[in-house]
């Protein structure tokens, strides 16, 4: 019974992926490899490209691991080694409650309450302030409508904080007492002590984590949906809406009346399986050498 | 001794530098949750009011309540529950009790931790293969089935963490009184992992409350309530995150209001979840 019960979860996965090649078929015999690089995506004629999409999906993943993977360490570190110990708790929750807000609920705050406050009180000022600067320019400037692909990725950094510093922080508990105190014998400073020795020590597993809250932000959904603005195409500006694989996903599946259009859908879905199985696979060994190492 | 004092500056600058920044690191996500928390408690609370519990969603413009979209919600998650932490169970005993070592085990395990993460819209495309495209139609039983889906990775992982903490002594002493595996798992091993198990079902439930992207195209919502729940469960069927999305998307500002009062009622029922998960897990270590 026990075996069935884990056979079942190898079927899941089985059915997952052989549901959605299924599903993706029209599409793909339709498209081909085309479906990749080209950015046309028109309901009305029959031609779908996902080329906006994934560029959503890897500009705005990207955005939240620049933002997110420098402050989750720096969350850890504040936790493990300078918090007065009493906060340690309090705060440690505090920062973990972030991780339980449902992504619906960043959903509907980033598009009531954050995307109005960004419009006015970020966007437009560093518009302006950039708009004769040749690259940054472009990348920051056009019209500002508060959502949009940078909205996004600003969102989901906020979403995958938590996990990037929870695990920072398991794997920093597990630099060896002793390694500091020597660094510290030394005369280092607290930032010597780790930047030198406590992550160099725990890197696997900081990049590990930092795979796994990849894996997150890839996937996203609700929150992404509200934010990102949902146009199909490529804008220079950063500022501008974009779509993502899930947000176009979710916004677009109970409206597709064709058969070719919910296929086009499908195999966005596949596509970001595969992206998201390869992150995760990636994260998943580094953190399984973490593991083996502890157990010399 | 110049150039040293030079190069103590510089360190202890450094120093000061790094504290400072990962000081406001800590305070940069504090600042998010109050935003958030705060934001959610004003628009939320005074969109309460007890009409929620009693009416069912309205049609653009008139007043209403979020009845159905409760009762779906509830009704989904209960199935999915009941449904999924069995399996979850007797799979995250076979990896700890059965298999702890054998190239099967391995692969369950990992297969299991890709599912946990894997985005949900997919679960959600992969219900609709194949349930929906085969039965014809979105409904309640396709969004259960969803949410079943997530739920045993959840209950897998944390039931097989549970097993594992369980001293092998427990395990050794009842087999040498002769109970067979079956019944050292049963009365020894169960009971004393009960409490992280317990854990593991809340907290999957404080996931899927708040899941939409899987329902959307599921159970795809319904904007009246059927009292036979049999029959109910076969038509589409709505639910809590599912009603806020499409509310909160539409230009209307009653129907506003209520994705608000939705919303606060789904986070503050997850983290009373998680709470109550944490407490029981602190119980147990201590």
């Amino acid at each position: 019974m026990a075996l069935w019960a884990a056979l079942a979860v190898l079927i899941i996965f089985g059915g997952v992926i052989v549901s959605l090649v299924f599903g993706a078929m029209p599409a793909m015999k339709a498209f081909g490899l085309g479906f990749i690089t080209t950015e046309a995506w028109s309901p009305t004629r029959e031609r779908f490209g996902a080329l906006a999409p994934i560029y959503g999906t890897l500009v705005t993943s990207t955005i939240a691991m620049l933002i997110a993977l420098p402050v989750g360490i720096g969350i850890a570190i504040f936790l493990t080694e300078l918090c007065p110990r009493p906060l340690r708790r309090p705060i440690g929750i505090a920062i973990e409650l972030l991780a339980g807000i449902p992504s619906i609920i960043y959903g509907i705050w980033g598009f009531f309450v954050f995307a109005p406050w960004f419009q006015l009180h970020v966007q437009e000022p560093v518009a302006t302030a950039l708009v004769d600067i040749p690259v940054l320019g472009t990348l920051f400037g056009g019209a500002t409508f508060g959502i949009g692909t940078f909205t996004a990725g600003l969102i989901l950094s906020i979403m995958i904080l938590p996990f990037i510093s929870a695990v920072t922080r398991d794997v920093l508990e597990t630099v060896p007492g002793v390694l500091k105190e020597a660094a510290y014998g030394l005369g280092s400073t607290s930032w010597e002590v780790m930047w030198k020795v406590c992550l160099p020590f725990c890197s696997t597993g900081v990049v590990g984590g930092a795979m796994l809250a990849l894996g997150r932000a890839l996937g996203e959904t609700m929150a992404v949906t509200f934010v990102i603005g949902n146009s199909h195409r490529i804008a220079p500006s950063l500022f501008a809406p974009g779509t993502s694989i899930s947000a176009a996903i979710a916004n677009e599946f109970t409206e597709a009346t064709s058969e070719l259009y919910r296929s086009a859908l499908i195999e966005l879905g596949l596509l970001l399986f595969v992206i998201t199985f390869i992150v995760l696979t990636c994260a998943q060994l580094m953190l399984m050498r973490l593991e083996q190492n502890k157990g010399k | 001794m110049i150039a040293n004092s030079a190069l103590y500056f510089r360190r202890r600058l450094a120093n000061r530098l790094f504290i400072g920044l990962s000081m406001s690191a800590a305070l940069f996500g504090l600042v998010w949750l109050t935003f958030i928390l705060g934001g959610l408690l004003i628009d939320g609370i005074s969109a309460l009011s007890p009409t929620l519990f009693t009416e069912i969603t309205p049609p653009p413009g008139s007043k209403g309540g979020l009845a159905n979209a409760i009762g779906g919600s509830i009704l989904m998650s209960v199935i999915a529950v009941l449904a999924g932490t069995p399996i979850g169970i007797f799979a995250g005993t076979y990896l700890a009790e059965y298999a702890r070592h054998s190239r099967l085990a391995f692969v369950v395990r990992f297969v299991n931790d890709i599912l946990l993460s894997a985005p949900s819209i997919i679960i959600g495309l992969f219900i609709y293969e194949l349930l929906v495209v085969r039965m014809g139609h979105f409904s309640g039983w396709a969004g259960a089935a969803a949410l079943t889906v997530i739920v045993i990775p959840v209950v897998v992982r944390t039931t097989e963490n549970m097993l594992i903490l369980v001293p092998n002594g427990l395990r050794e002493a009842a087999a040498a009184l002769g109970a067979p595996q079956s019944f050292v798992i049963k009365a020894v091993t169960w009971k004393a992992a009960q409490a992280g198990i317990v854990t593991g079902v809340l907290l999957a439930v404080a996931r899927i409350s708040g899941e939409t992207a899987p329902l959307l195209f599921t159970a795809l919502g319904n904007s009246g309530w059927n009292w036979n729940i049999g029959k109910g469960m076969n038509e589409p069927m709505a639910s809590l995150p599912g009603v806020i999305y499409q509310f909160a998307t539409g230009p209307y500002e009653d129907q506003h209001k209520l994705a608000w009062a939705g919303a606060l009622l789904i986070t503050a029922t997850v983290l009373l979840l998680s709470i109550i998960a944490r407490t029981l897990e602190n119980k147990k270590r201590t």
